[in-house]
């Protein structure tokens, strides 16, 4: 179980993100974390990572406070990181990033598995380098494998929908489906796209530094409106899919 | 050949003890064994130091070795090195060089290659430089390499200096014929108080002559780097210089890519970057796992491979 207690957060200018945010995510859960910009949920799911630090409150993983582990600690310790705008690497290839992910080499079945899962032909992209030469929606696609290649106890995705093209974001909803139902992965995804709300087991709503509602996905969107509506308003469909 | 040499041999010319195929291994300036072959054919020049590789037209799939090691200090090894390649001869030269001291006292290798590519060869030019041991003598390699592509000939050319030399003049100059192609790959680390010095001149004088060099060098804690390209359109032609360094510490990278059109059909380009790693490139690897240093040296060693 993940535990957040108390959690505050400010930005570089002191001002306050995250006020005394309390949550709790249950083993193998699928919690989706929603809410309207600036509300600080992608500063919540880097605190969970370790890449930013909180100015109080206590993380608490399986029982243990992790929250004076670094990043490196944390991932060894089974958390794992999609960033929202990933970084290019010039001369890392695809090949030698997911591998570096899943920390071993890995049989060309098993790397076109996960790629696959992205939407990506590993024939095509396995030897090339994960620079410039990628679309911005590639490269999304290629940091969702790292940390499907992971396949740690605790996977954080922070807007996983933006950037990639509607038929890899249907298969990425399959993949976090599939990928709930058959591991006991706990996963997180910070996401304002309604189809992923749906499949949630749970519906973070943060707004203003804190958790402004949670519960069963058609409980919140019935009993908060505002969330779909928030979804809606966020992101307009046409623009998730700039390839 | 000594010890030393063998060492250097394995890291310079991936040698297993045995070469397969043509080969002339030079040590500390003299020749430590050399086999020619029915296609390629290696001569004592006469009039300084140094050989001739004749390489027949039509030669195909056969590799030469030329490496040289200095294993010692006190030792200031210069040499001359012509390769004349026949027509239509598809070979791979491989030409690994290690100067290595155990004093005070410099090692130095002044390698002087010239290549002649004949119409419609295809060469593949392999070069690793390495300096090692622990004496304070400073290790130095001077290369200095003129290619000269006929019609429609291709020379690709993959150099890098993989650590441990103190200073090196690396200049390389090709004039390229029509169709011909110059394909350049750099790599160079340097690190403490090292210095690299690089310059590229190339001539594109044939219709439809290319060219291509792409150097990507790190430079760390004091050591400095310059990097000068000048590619010459004198035809109807490509030519593409790109220059990536990563600079770390007190490093100082300084690069001038220079191009000069002399024909309104010539289309140049030229590119340069130097910069830190990005701490986003450390933070996304320790997400996976790595620490901090191993995230470097694996960003580094990407980028450099």
């Amino acid at each position: 179980m993940l535990e957040l207690q108390n959690i505050c957060w400010n930005d570089p200018e002191g001002r306050s993100v995250l006020k005394n945010l309390n949550l709790k995510v249950s083993d193998g859960e699928l919690m989706v974390v929603t809410g309207p910009n600036g509300g600080g949920k992608t500063t919540l799911a880097k605190i969970i990572a370790g890449i930013e630090q909180p100015v109080s409150g206590r993380i608490i993983l399986d029982g243990e406070d992790i929250t004076e582990r670094d990043v490196t600690e944390r991932a060894r310790m089974g958390v794992s990181f999609a960033f929202q705008q990933p970084v290019r690497f010039k001369g890392i290839t695809v090949r030698q990033l997911v591998e570096t992910a899943a920390g071993k080499k890995l049989k060309e079945k098993e790397l076109c598995e996960i790629l696959s899962n992205v939407g990506l032909c590993a024939k095509n992209y396995l030897d090339r380098e994960v620079n410039a030469t990628l679309s911005g929606g590639e490269i999304k696609r290629i940091e969702i494998a790292t940390v499907l290649a992971r396949g740690t106890a605790l996977s954080v995705f922070d807007e996983p929908e933006a950037g990639i093209d509607l038929w890899s974001f249907k298969n990425l909803i399959s993949v976090f489906k599939h990928l709930h139902e058959t591991s006991k992965h706990t996963l997180i995804i910070i996401s304002h796209q309604e189809r992923i709300l749906r499949i949630a087991d749970e519906i973070v709503l943060i707004a203003d530094g804190g958790v402004k509602a949670r519960g069963k996905q058609e409980d919140v969107m019935t009993n908060f409106p505002g969330t779909g509506a928030i979804a809606q308003a966020c992101c307009r469909e046409e623009e998730l899919f700039d390839e | 050949m000594n010890d030393t040499t063998k060492s250097l041999l394995k890291i310079v010319s991936d040698w297993d003890g045995n070469f397969d195929g043509a080969f002339n291994i030079r040590e500390d300036g003299g020749c430590a064994g050399r086999q020619s072959s029915e296609n390629i054919i290696i001569t004592t020049k006469t009039d300084k130091p140094g050989i001739d590789i004749n390489i027949l037209p039509g030669t195909n799939g056969e590799k030469v070795y030329i490496p040289a090691c200095v294993t010692h200090g006190d030792v200031d090894d210069l040499v001359y090195n012509d390769f004349y390649v026949g027509e239509n001869a598809d070979v791979t030269i491989v030409a690994g060089c290690g100067v290595h001291t155990q004093t005070d006292e410099a090692a130095r290798h002044n390698g002087i290659h010239r290549f002649f590519v004949g119409k419609g060869a295809h060469v593949v030019y392999l070069e690793k430089h390495i300096g090692t041991g622990k004496g304070t003598g400073i290790r130095s390699i001077d290369p200095v390499t003129e290619i000269y592509i006929e019609e429609n000939g291709i020379l690709e050319m993959e150099t890098s200096q993989i650590g441990g030399v103190d200073k090196t003049t690396r200049i390389t100059k090709s004039k390229v014929a029509a169709g011909g192609k110059l394909l350049i790959r750099e790599r160079i680390m340097t690190e403490k108080e090292q210095t690299a010095n690089t310059e590229f001149t190339v001539e594109l004088n044939g219709d439809g002559a290319a060219a291509d060099i792409a150097s990507r060098s790190v430079a760390r804690d004091e050591s400095y780097q310059s990097y000068i390209s000048t590619i010459i359109g004198n035809a109807p032609c490509s030519g593409h210089s790109e220059c990536d360094a990563i600079i770390d510490k007190n490093a100082k990278v300084d690069a001038a890519p220079r191009l000069c059109a002399n024909n309104a059909d010539a289309e140049l380009i030229h590119e340069a970057a130097i910069g830190k790693i990005a701490g986003e490139q450390i933070l996304k690897l320790r997400t996976l796992g790595l620490t901090e240093q191993e995230a470097e040296n694996r960003i580094i060693e990407g980028f450099l491979s």
